[in-house]
């Protein structure tokens, strides 16, 4: 640890310093009579701690570093702590009219969201196990507070409880592998442990090598759960019901965006050994995610829960992209689809979630049925869900199109028929559903004495970048895929 | 010296008792202690590993000590939790707070 570091940890001493004057000025103004003016400037004190965080970023950009003992500031963690802070901030403008008259809490909201910011930037750079452990804890349990915030609602709180019992177990499994990787090899160090497991003698005599296995399955609970993949999903269609939406729209992306990074980076540096024997799970595990993900979104009628089971769906999409990674040398060939189908799901799922916000804020309705005749009520809204939608399906102009292209396109090359023929199949259905809502808003007409939907301003911004930047990833993707590209050809440990 | 095998078998045993636990019980507050079941399970694994197979260092140790402060804080989280579902329905049984499904 020198001076240097500190360079490099930048984006985290901002957002820590961020997050704590956000909660400071909070109880400086809640007590103060007349300074409800100067605290409804919380959320843009928030958003510039993010935008500051975001330069902070740039003294890590290029190269792979190691930063005292246990982070590594390489690209492929600036890729996803990018990524997190964007998704944060437009959850925040999301958040802004979704708050008032629900709770009087706001300030704590938002220094809550940048704590979580930090959470995913611990952990997606996190090279030690125990760093990795503390990360997504210090994720999960910011979340479960952000899941339960609105006391008073009955739905916010079941859905934390949910949230919470699901979680604690999973990490406990977790954490029950990363003990037994610990055994096998005496060190907690992802790159002490991956020379351990390259230079294990096998069969008889191996020592204690074989826990690698066990350890492999435990992991995957616990990174299967931030990630929503089944069987370590049941708890995200409830959750994500009754949680406030913006905290819904940051769980179904930055936070299962944090699942997946973590699973790469464990899976790929470390484990790269028994490449084999994780393949064949992932595969498994990706094929009955995105089935029952799918099969369940059929018979939905509420708008977040048809949006929650879709995401598990996507979970189960983008985990072909990592089971179809194959390595030569330090380079992943075929691991940037994962990488541009996240950025571009990020953008999509935020934009159809403050979809939701802008529709729940004016009404209070999240049923499909509610959203007929939208298309008559607020034409905009209609269009853009309509644009995030087709995105999801993956019809082109869309970043999401360029997401399902590059991680089936990867899948194609490593010649997984069977998993391809299964993702088209499941692609049909999940249109079906999607396609369901798009008829809803367009061509059946409204329920009598329905009134034009307004937006708030920072909605508007919210909804603005979202859909400029999921049509822009579908129709000039070039730059992502640079940058996706370059994120993880320097994923190596030193 | 007890020999490496048993602490095993004691933190799995430890540990597939913490999931029943987790898995049976009804009250949330009887989920948690099962947690914490699987939480001790992983020190005592974390430490007898590391008398018996580390290369070097602490690091078995202050694993365990930051799991058991983590567990800490989780609980806090969580009985907070339980405390405000419970001034809302009266009951943490698990099995009663369904109002979501599907």
């Amino acid at each position: 640890m020198n001076l240097t570091d500190l360079t490099y940890l930048l984006p985290e001493l901002i957002l820590l310093l961020a997050a704590t004057a956000v909660f400071l000025l909070d109880l400086l103004w809640l007590k103060r009579p007349g300074a409800e003016g100067k605290r409804a400037l919380l959320p843009y004190v928030a958003l510039v701690g993010l935008g500051l965080a975001a330069l902070g970023l740039i003294p890590s950009l290029g190269g792979v570093r190691q930063v005292a003992t246990m982070l590594a500031a390489d690209p492929f963690a600036v890729f996803f702590k990018a990524l997190a802070i964007i998704g944060v901030a437009v959850v925040i403008l999301t958040a802004i009219p979704y708050l008032r008259g629900r709770t009087p809490y706001r300030g704590e909201f938002y220094a809550l969201l940048l704590a979580v910011t930090l959470a995913v930037c611990l952990a997606v750079g996190a090279t030690n196990l125990v760093l990795i452990y503390l990360g997504m804890e210090f994720l999960s349990i910011t979340s479960y507070v952000l899941v339960g915030f609105l006391r008073h609602d009955c739905k916010s709180g079941e859905a934390a409880l949910k949230y919470f019992l699901y979680g604690a177990t999973a990490s406990a499994v977790m954490l029950y592998g990363m003990s037994l990787l610990y055994g096998a090899t005496g060190t907690t160090d992802l790159g002490g442990i991956a020379a351990a497991f390259a230079s294990a003698p096998q069969g008889a005599g191996a020592g204690l090598a074989w826990l690698g296995t066990p350890a492999i399955i435990l992991l995957l609970a616990g990174f299967g759960f931030k990630a929503s993949l089944v069987p370590f999903h049941q708890w995200a269609p409830d959750t994500y019901e009754g949680a406030p939406t913006p905290v819904t729209a940051f769980l179904s992306t930055v936070s299962k965006a944090t699942g997946f990074a973590v699973l790469i980076r464990v899976f790929m540096v470390v484990l790269a050994a028994m490449q084999y024997q994780w393949t064949a799970l992932l595969i498994a595990v990706s094929i009955v995610t995105m089935t029952l993900g799918n099969l369940t979104a059929l018979r939905q009628t509420n708008i977040k829960r048809l949006l929650a089971y879709s995401s598990i769906a996507q979970a189960g999409y983008i985990l072909i992209g990592v089971a179809a990674v194959w390595m030569s040398g330090a380079t992943f060939t075929g691991l940037n689809g994962v990488l541009i189908y996240l950025f571009a799901y990020l953008f999509t799922n935020v934009g159809a979630f403050a979809v939701v916000t802008a529709v729940e804020s004016a009404t209070g309705a999240t049923e499909v049925k509610d959203y007929a005749g939208l298309v008559t009520r607020s034409p905009w809204l209609a269009g853009l869900l309509f644009v995030f939608l087709i995105s999801l399906a993956g019809i082109p102009p869309t970043g999401g199109f360029m997401g399902k292209f590059f991680v089936f396109g990867a899948a194609v090359q490593q010649r997984l028929w069977v998993l391809v023929a299964i993702a088209a199949v499941n692609s049909v259905i999940a249109a079906f559903y999607y396609l369901n809502v798009v008829r809803y808003m367009f061509f059946t007409p409204a329920e009598e004495g329905a009134e034009p939907i307004g937006v708030a301003w920072p909605l508007r911004g919210a909804l603005l970048v979202t859909a400029v930047l999921t049509l822009l990833l579908g129709l000039a993707p070039g730059p992502l895929i640079t940058w996706a590209t370059h994120s993880v050809q320097l994923l190596a440990l030193r | 010296m007890v020999p490496l095998t048993w602490y095993l078998v004691l933190a799995a045993g430890l540990f597939c008792i913490g999931v029943f636990g987790a898995l049976a019980r009804k009250n949330a507050v009887g989920v948690l202690m099962g947690v914490e079941l699987m939480l001790n399970a992983v020190n005592i694994n974390l430490v007898a590993f590391w008398r018996h197979t580390a290369v070097s260092g602490m690091t078995g140790q202050l694993f365990a000590i930051f799991v058991i402060t983590v567990a800490a804080a989780e609980a806090a989280v969580g009985l907070a939790l339980f405390i405000a579902i419970y001034r809302q329905r009266r009951t943490v049984n698990v099995e009663e707070i369904d109002t979501m499904k599907g």
